[in-house]
């Protein structure tokens, strides 16, 4: 089904929850005010739902705004969730930060979200894009000046092109049929580029591709997996971590969120999608979601009933060094 | 003071000359990237872009800063002794800074630099011995709307000089004394250059068609405004990180940490965030700005409505459209303001 034709169908389903009372909000996208932006939107009435969206410039996570957001009497809320966005939506059960009945999920099998760094990248970096439309597998990017067509799979999200789940996993009302799984990409081959290095090589890649970072914790926030109330690095009584700029604050921030992280990441993106400065945030994570998958066999929230290997402990398990 | 006329193909000397006593710096490419480095030579300058994507206040304000340090040992006679930090050691010219980044550091200049007593040196000191050399802009972003916050394209506050590209050469017009030593060297430009220049400004100005309204706001009372009802949907997508307030060229909260280890100390100040939870946690938990709401009202209130008040009528925004482009979510700014001023 085509980007357009399913956000036809998100506002539908959307007028029809809110007009029958049967949420008290629907989490989607609404068209961003800057091309290939679209933005989190939070729909009250029918005639709000008219703005819901979706393009292939939906990056950011909606489960995030499950445990964001002050949903205190809000009651049930529906949310537009594609394949990663539901398996946090189940992290999040799991985790007991929200209960089932509270969310309704709007399910959409996911077109594989594109990196607008790339974008601007394949126009060339002084160009200024004003306007970007979809035209089946390709992309139509206008500036002043100039009119290219980018096809879709060049472009792609890193995290997208080796997605293993773009259909939602716990649905509530499916929009449109489910479609393949995957993107084609391999996850094993591309997933973890630093696991190849010596120790020393790896480090300087480490330390390189956070260089830039100014600590503006937008790829935290951005995490749905990141709700604790108060965050380490804003620990304050006693301080864990240094503010500064200095290469091991930023570094311990960057390596202990990772941590963090560990057998909840579904690989979804949003960090790097966040990231003002285009940093490959997901170098960690992903590696750490490698590992989870290969040591424990597991792959955070693909069901309600597996329990998350971080959070047990079996006097039987077979790995030596948990003993 | 009249306007010079710099050839591109002068340019070697011209920066040869400014080299001579000056680190020069300018916006380059790097990795796809606009940014800040230094300029070597002149045939690295780069002339077709829009704006870096961070803004150049760190050359004034780093976001991360030694302020002073000291020994970490009460036993020494120098132990346990503030020590402060070395100044500047060499002037520096920005080359090619855009206005809107000009006259963001005259904002600042307003907060750093108030009376005697708020006075900060670090700031002072980086400022007094920075050339501003600016690039007007001809073909500003769909995100710009500098001319509507006081600001614009070819604006000369708090500039040096003002440099107009006007293809194979560069319209050169002094705007203080230290610009005018700068430019002393160069032949004066012909009425053409200038009347093509005035062109070229008010091309550039009328082709900034969205923008921001303030009449409403400044002659709103504070409260009316802090009460809007429009700030409990605002806040809703928000993510409450720093991305627009370090973006920002007129930003400017920091946050002061001492600093041991072992026998070193220092005091060093880091750019803070009113995004942040943190930003304004009493020590007794109570946090006056406890919810989203109450930040993302924070920052707005304070470019368009405080800073105004208390600098006669100066907006702590040049328009220059960063966080437009960066928010993760895409909170744009002009809508805010427009709402407030609805």
């Amino acid at each position: 089904m085509e980007n357009q034709e399913v956000a036809q169908k998100i506002q539908e389903v959307a007028k029809k929850l809110l007009s029958e009372g049967k949420v008290s909000c629907v989490i989607g996208f609404e068209k961003g005010t800057v091309p290939m932006r679209e933005r989190p939107f939070f729909a009250y009435t029918p005639e709000e739902a008219e703005r819901l969206t979706w393009t292939s410039f939906c990056c950011n996570n909606l489960a995030n705004f499950l445990v964001r957001r002050d949903l205190g009497e809000a009651g049930k809320v529906a949310v537009v969730a594609q394949g990663c966005v539901s398996r946090n939506i189940v992290g999040l059960i799991k985790e007991n930060q929200i209960s089932r009945e509270q969310v309704f999920v709007i399910g959409v099998p996911s077109p594989g979200m594109l990196d607008r760094r790339k974008v601007q990248a394949e126009v060339g970096a002084e160009k200024v894009i004003t306007e970007v439309s979809e035209d089946g597998e390709d992309l139509i990017v206008k500036g002043k000046g100039f009119e290219e067509r980018v096809p879709r799979k060049k472009v792609m999200r890193d995290n997208c092109y080796t997605c293993v789940q773009r259909n939602p996993v716990i649905v509530d009302e499916l929009i449109g049929a489910e479609t393949e799984p995957t993107h084609g990409g391999n996850i094993d081959k591309v997933s973890a580029p630093w696991e190849k290095l010596q120790a020393d090589d790896r480090w300087a890649e480490f330390a390189e591709n956070y260089q830039t970072c100014i600590r503006c914790y937008a790829c935290r926030d951005a995490c749905p997996l990141c709700y604790c109330h108060v965050c380490f690095v804003d620990e304050a009584q006693p301080q864990w971590c240094g503010k500064t700029q200095d290469e091991s604050d930023v570094l311990t921030y960057h390596v202990l969120r990772a941590f963090h992280c560990a057998g909840r990441c579904t690989d979804c993106g949003a960090c790097e999608s966040a990231c003002p400065m285009g940093i490959k945030v997901r170098r960690l994570t992903s590696k750490i979601e490698k590992d989870i998958r290969e040591m424990y066999g597991y792959q955070a929230g693909m069901d309600l009933e597996s329990k998350p290997p971080m959070s047990v402990y079996r006097p039987d398990d077979p790995q030596e060094f948990i003993k | 003071m009249a306007d010079k006329i710099l050839a591109k193909d002068k340019l070697a000397e011209f920066i040869a000359a400014l080299q001579k006593d000056k680190d020069v710096f300018a916006p380059k490419l790097d990795n796809d990237r606009l940014v800040w480095a230094p300029l070597e030579k002149a045939d690295d300058i780069v002339w077709e872009f829009s704006n870096t994507e961070m803004s150049p206040k760190d050359f004034f304000f780093p976001q991360t800063e030694c302020m002073m340090h000291f020994k970490n040992d009460p036993k020494a006679e120098d132990g346990m002794i503030m020590q402060a930090e070395p100044e500047l050691a060499k002037e520096r010219a920005l080359l090619n800074i855009r206005p809107c980044d000009a006259k963001a550091f005259g904002v600042l200049d307003m907060i750093f630099c108030q009376d005697e007593m708020t006075n900060d040196v670090y700031w002072r000191d980086k400022r007094e011995k920075t050339l501003l050399i600016g690039l007007a802009c001809n073909d500003p972003c769909p995100t710009c709307f500098c001319t509507t916050v006081g600001c614009g394209p070819h604006n000369e506050a708090g500039l040096d000089v003002l440099l107009v590209d006007l293809g194979d050469k560069l319209l050169a017009r002094p705007i203080s004394d230290k610009g005018a030593k700068a430019l002393s060297a160069l032949p004066e430009a012909a009425a053409d250059d200038a009347a093509k220049a005035a062109e070229l400004k008010k091309a550039a100005e009328d082709s900034i068609t969205q923008g921001v309204g303030t009449d409403k706001i400044s002659g709103a009372e504070v409260l009316d405004l802090f009460n809007l009802p429009m700030w409990d949907r605002v806040h809703e997508s928000c993510l409450n990180c720093g991305t627009c307030t370090f973006c920002c060229p007129t930003c400017h909260c920091f946050d002061i940490q001492d600093e041991v280890q072992g026998e070193a100390g220092r005091r060093v100040r880091n750019w803070d965030y009113c995004m942040s939870w943190l930003f304004t946690v009493h020590g007794t938990g109570h946090n006056p700005r406890h919810g989203k709401k109450e930040r993302v009202r924070q920052r707005f209130m304070h470019k368009f409505k405080y800073i105004p008040l208390k600098r006669g009528g100066e907006i702590g925004c040049v328009g220059c459209g960063r966080c437009v482009q960066l928010c993760p979510v895409n909170i744009d700014v002009r809508e805010v303001v427009n709402s407030m001023n609805a």
